[in-house]
């Protein structure tokens, strides 16, 4: 069972529930639970998308998006039906946050969800969960069979003319799907690859009507924003980023978990104070700051650096998932870029052949290189080859695998020098990778 | 048309329990068709594997072609079309994992079983995967056997973890 952690730095909005059994109904009304609703209902759609607007809340899937600028996007009139969909298929390696937040609060998720489809005029809200998620599926559905048996899901929302209906849903394996078009494909019944941008989402999407896709800790983080108001929640974040944020701290870390801490807050900090340090009083060499898709940072590009989407974007780097992965000195740098790099390969959906190719020839090029048989000319043609993805793709996948190759090659050359003519690898546990 | 499940009921190849949960499923949705996937999974944890008679029954179900779920469930890791073994031991090795020693555990689960990667034990209980992140990267290093966790893991847990499922595979034999 996911440990639960804490600091005293953390402020506890999102997980203040945690470990409180508020997966339970009651207990979760009890805390407080569906009050933000009720003064949704009371204060009406525009209301909450000014109250959304002026949180500073943005999109905890990665991209930052502000969420109340999004949920405005969608037209007020609609020939088709408008849904709201939840998007829980958490599967950017080094992000775990979706995880505690189903197992400890699934109310917050249908809380929020309800309020997002308040706000921009839907019945219909799905929660997605990926598939190895069963049990936290299981819990999610006794949280919605029991949200019905109250009156708080179904026609008369508390007693009111809202009405509206939650349909959880179960992936079955795919880092793709939690693109959000892919998402609707795989929702859909099909193969989850992307659809082409434009039409967005928010105009024509699941099923051809207007779709508001938001990550699950954005949704779960929505009914606080409504209970403490849009401008406390803003306060408590840094500039343009409002409110807190779960940082998944794992990897070569004293203290691994999930912290709450407000954005903005400092990565050195969060490492050594609120993490404890580089596990067994080790050197720090490296941190992957936002998941595996982030570009790799340096000891010292983290001294100020602030973890919000603005600082770590002026970082060269991205915010991502928040999923904080420490990497010490004993690491080497060519198996860690393989060990990504590995991933993004089987997780490439084909439809787009810069990414369908890329990932798999910067796999071959890397495995050839941490076996001791790359040359000079193979470090900058990984290089090359990376640089040629970006941006080619219908989908995020293919920058995903290319930027942090990019990071690793231009940060770490030495390393990848040591690997040449034969030399073995100076960390070499695991030369061969099996994952194919 | 709308095909109606007049007679799958009888001939199905599935549990009463899971036809009764297959027959809420393709109502649940605006359209059906997206109650696929979770069918699918749900007929891969009763029968074992997505066989010919699971594919051909889900495209009756649903009402699309064989080939079209074939098309589908082709695209889905966890979806597989050999049997597994009765205790599938998925062994995250992703970077998170990595770094605190998912390749030794990998290896040990593989010395203590006798099998590699997508390989099956020879009485059918356990099969092992080496699988991409799973989503407890915070408790790492972890595994799923089946659905169920287990996390912050050391090499010398795998003879434990083995022999407690080994256990509850002998008393399902007994009860049978």
């Amino acid at each position: 069972m996911p440990r639960l952690v804490s600091h005293p730095d953390e402020v506890k909005i999102v997980t203040k529930r945690f470990g409180m059994g508020a997966a339970n109904i009651d207990k979760y009304m009890e805390l407080g639970g569906y009050e933000s609703l009720k003064k949704c209902i009371a204060e009406g759609p525009e209301w909450v998308i000014n109250e959304m607007k002026s949180s500073g809340l943005r999109g905890r899937g990665g991209a930052g998006f502000p969420t109340g600028l999004k949920w405005s996007f969608v037209p007020k009139q609609s020939a088709k039906p408008k849904y709201v969909l939840v998007n829980g298929d958490e599967s950017e390696p080094g992000t775990c946050k979706d995880h505690l937040i189903f197992l400890h609060d699934p109310h917050a998720v249908i809380e929020g969800t309800m309020i997002a489809g308040l706000a921009i005029g839907a019945k219909t809200g799905f929660i997605y969960l990926r598939g190895e998620y069963r049990y936290l599926l299981e819990i999610t559905e006794k949280a919605v069979a029991d949200a019905y048996e109250k009156g708080i899901l179904g026609k008369n929302v508390l007693g009111s003319d809202f009405e509206f209906n939650v349909i959880t849903q179960s992936g079955a394996g795919a880092y793709e799907v939690g693109e959000e078009s892919a998402l609707m494909e795989s929702l859909e019944g099909k193969r989850g690859v992307p659809r082409i941008k434009p039409p967005f989402p928010a105009v024509v999407g699941l099923y051809g009507g207007p779709t508001v896709i938001n990550n699950a800790e954005t949704i779960a983080s929505v009914p606080h924003v409504i209970s403490m108001g849009g401008a406390a929640y803003a306060a408590v974040g840094s500039e343009r980023n409002g409110g807190t944020r779960l940082f998944g701290l794992s990897g070569h870390v004293e203290r691994p978990g999930i912290y709450e801490l407000p954005m903005g807050y400092n990565l050195k900090k969060m490492i050594y104070e609120v993490g404890g340090g580089v596990r067994g009083g080790r050197k720090l060499k490296a941190v992957v700051p936002g998941g595996s898709s982030t570009p790799v940072l340096l000891p010292e590009e983290i001294e100020n650096l602030g973890m919000d989407f603005d600082q770590v974007g002026k970082a060269g780097s991205m915010l991502g998932s928040g999923g904080v992965v420490v990497i010490d000195d004993q690491t080497c740098m060519v198996e860690f870029a393989l060990r990504t790099i590995s991933f993004y390969a089987h997780e490439s959906c084909g439809w787009c052949i810069p990414c369908r190719e890329g990932t798999d020839w910067l796999k071959k090029s890397l495995t050839r290189f941490h076996a001791g048989f790359g040359t000079e000319k193979d470090i900058d043609n990984i290089q090359y080859l990376a640089e040629n993805m970006m941006g080619r793709t219908f989908c995020p996948l293919g920058d995903a695998a290319a930027m942090p190759t990019i990071g690793f090659v231009k940060k770490f050359r030495k390393e990848f020098e040591d690997h040449l003519n034969g030399k073995p690898c100076p960390f070499a546990k695991h030369v061969e990778l099996a994952v194919v | 048309m709308s095909p109606k499940e007049s007679n799958t009921e009888t001939m199905s190849i599935f549990s009463p329990q899971l036809s009764a949960r297959f027959d809420v499923l393709v109502a649940k949705y605006p359209v059906k068709r997206s109650a696929l996937i979770p069918m699918l999974l749900y007929a891969q944890d009763e029968i074992g594997y997505l066989s010919d008679a699971v594919i051909a029954e889900v495209a009756e179900r649903i009402g699309i072609t064989q080939l079209d779920v074939r098309n589908v469930a082709t695209y889905y890791s966890m979806l597989r079309f050999k049997p597994a073994g009765k205790f599938n031991i998925q062994v995250c090795t992703n970077i998170s994992c990595m770094l605190r020693g998912a390749y030794e555990l990998y290896e040990r689960f593989q010395d203590e079983l006798h099998i590699g990667h997508k390989g099956v034990t020879s009485d059918g209980v356990f099969s092992l995967e080496e699988v991409e992140c799973i989503g407890v990267c915070c408790w790492a290093p972890a595994i799923q056997v089946n659905y169920a966790f287990h996390d912050e893991l050391t090499p010398n847990d795998v003879p434990k973890i083995i022999s407690e499922y080994k256990s509850k595979a002998n008393g399902s034999v007994k009860n049978a």
